[in-house]
């Protein structure tokens, strides 16, 4: 154990506790946002449960930060269940959440589509649904870099998690009942695309080394959130060939035609700086004009990360009126704010 | 040997349960790096938390009997293990549980009943089939080998080592298939080439019951 310690350099103290300790930091640091249970481990906003109010809970491993436990507060989510670094949650969890997020008007759990995230979110909700509350789910699988088939797990879901919780918190707070939002969660994830690139690998702090190994000139492309290797190994390239290569898949994918609007979201994995995340938006910005389609929204920075992992991510939304008027309303959280 | 001495009981399945806490933190490290290449890094260290909070669980809560073990073992996995692997050996240990009920003793043929109902709860929790590169590739041939040695009228113990075998060769030859389900079915074709980290933690589970048996 101590010879792995000293391979990794972490601002933490034993690695197990990084997962408790993060939440009680975040705890302390917006008290004001949300409360924080450490048994069983989740994050609810400080005035939950809303009375009347669908509730919507997400949760995942830890180690996406900011999300979900930083999209915890008005506007966005009610509930999140951190499980340990890059480790779903666990039935009790995401049960005990989801309770206390239940306003009498039922919970949405936003689950992205990883094996052991729908195996214990389907465990939750079979707990949840026996004791009386109204529980639906929307699996999110947004990233074209999985060939969706009967021979994968199907597509993983990444960056269209964050889109959706925002578009749909801000309909949970208008009041829409919980079949509604169940519905527009589902547009989000049916009109998103997302995909993914690495410049390193990222190390779990209990795991003590880094998750794969990449030479000086190799990048990872079409990488998960999880620090695991990509499709494939390419040699680093410019910017500019990078980020053409990715959006072309995504774009090719849903596909995003001349005259779309798009909510865009260039999304770093960690160890990004923001200036080569902006050169990145550029670059996007240029292809996406180039092809007739239009950026309404945007977001820039770490949203949903893999710990320390250099690399990007890009994800576009085809919006509409709806999406982007949803999109507009106040947010007030630790990871995203605005109009309050 | 009359059929008393070939039943095992409520010591062999605490016994076990004891070994797997041992066998995964002893293997906590080879778990996780097989884990890294294909998957994401944490099946090592979350076997060997579960299995913590599994002798924790049962030392503060001593059980009435088998059914109650298995069950405590269950709840408590599906509680700290977290990812696929908690949801499936608590489903396993439940299935298994259940198929302990009101059995003081187990006979070579409840043996062989624990492990099929453990297994039949995989199945149906991950909706994983043989060949898909998970732990299944090494529980399937187990209970294969299992059945073919009980309707030899072989005991719990020569059971239990051919399960062992038969999973060990399963999980050997998870290596060169592609994953079909599970995280590792990302990498499509470069799944190719490693051990599937679920099956040789069910080749571990397999082992150490023979172990248990034999002690």
């Amino acid at each position: 154990m101590l010879g792995s310690q000293l391979e990794m350099k972490k601002l933490i103290n034993d690695p197990l506790d990084a997962p408790a300790e993060f939440l009680a930091g975040l705890a302390l640091a917006h008290s004001d946002l949300l409360r924080v249970s450490l048994d069983p481990v989740y994050v609810v906003r400080a005035d939950a449960p809303v009375p009347g109010k669908a509730g919507l809970l997400s949760g995942g491993g830890s180690g996406h930060e900011p999300m979900h436990a930083g999209f915890v507060g008005r506007g966005m989510l009610d509930a999140a269940c951190p499980g340990a670094v890059f480790t779903s949650p666990t039935p009790d969890q995401i049960q005990a959440a989801t309770r206390a997020a239940n306003g009498g008007a039922g919970v949405l759990h936003i689950v992205k589509n990883y094996t052991g995230d729908i195996l214990n979110f389907e465990m939750a909700a079979e707990l949840c649904q026996a004791e009386g509350i109204d529980v639906r789910a929307v699996v999110i699988n947004d990233d074209v870099a999985v060939e969706d088939s009967l021979y994968t797990a199907g597509r993983r879901g990444v960056g269209a998690t964050v889109l959706a919780e925002k578009i749909c918190g801000a309909a949970a707070e208008r009041g829409y009942p919980l079949a509604e939002i169940e519905t527009l969660c589902r547009k989000v994830n049916r009109r998103a695309r997302s995909v993914g690139m690495a410049l390193t690998p990222c190390t779990v702090p209990a795991a003590g080394k880094a998750t794969f190994e990449l030479a000086e000139d190799e990048i990872e492309m079409g990488i998960g959130i999880h620090g695991e290797p990509g499709r494939e190994r390419l040699p680093l390239l410019p910017a500019a060939e990078l980020i053409a290569r990715m959006a072309g898949m995504v774009v090719a994918d849903l596909p995003f035609r001349s005259g779309d609007q798009v909510i865009a979201m260039v999304n770093g994995m960690g160890g990004t700086p923001l200036m080569e995340l902006y050169i990145v938006y550029r670059e996007l910005h240029h292809i996406l004009e180039g092809l007739g389609i239009r950026i309404a929204r945007r977001l820039v920075g770490n949203y949903i990360t893999s710990l320390e992992m250099a690399g990007c991510s890009l994800t576009l939304l085809q919006a509409d009126d709806e999406l982007l008027s949803l999109w507009d309303d106040p947010v007030l959280t630790a990871g995203l704010r605005w109009g309050l | 040997m009359g059929p008393l001495s070939m039943a095992g009981g409520k010591r062999e399945v605490l016994h076990w349960l004891d070994l797997l806490q041992q066998v995964y933190a002893a293997n906590r490290a080879w778990l996780t790096e097989l884990d890294s290449a294909i998957g994401d890094a944490d099946h090592g260290i979350n076997m060997d938390r579960g299995f913590i909070a599994v002798q924790a669980e049962l030392a503060a809560h001593p059980p009435a009997d088998i059914r109650s073990a298995l069950q405590a073992a269950a709840a408590t996995l599906i509680r700290h293990v977290g990812g696929a692997a908690g949801p499936l050996y608590g489903t396993f240990f439940l299935r298994a549980a259940a198929a302990c009920a009101g059995k003081p003793e187990l006979e070579a043929g409840d043996v062989v009943a624990l492990f099929q109902a453990g297994t039949q709860g995989v199945c149906e929790r991950g909706k994983a089939a043989a060949g898909d590169k998970t732990m299944l590739d090494a529980l399937l041939p187990a209970l294969e080998a299992m059945r073919q040695a009980l309707a030899e009228g072989t005991g719990s113990v020569e059971i239990l080592d051919r399960a062992a075998a038969a999973a060990e060769a399963g999980m050997r030859a998870t290596i060169p298939i592609q994953a079909r389900k599970g995280r590792a079915s990302y990498l499509g074709p470069r799944s190719i080439g490693h051990q599937d980290p679920g099956a040789t933690s069910a080749f571990l589970m397999l082992r150490a019951a023979a172990e248990a048996w034999r002690a």
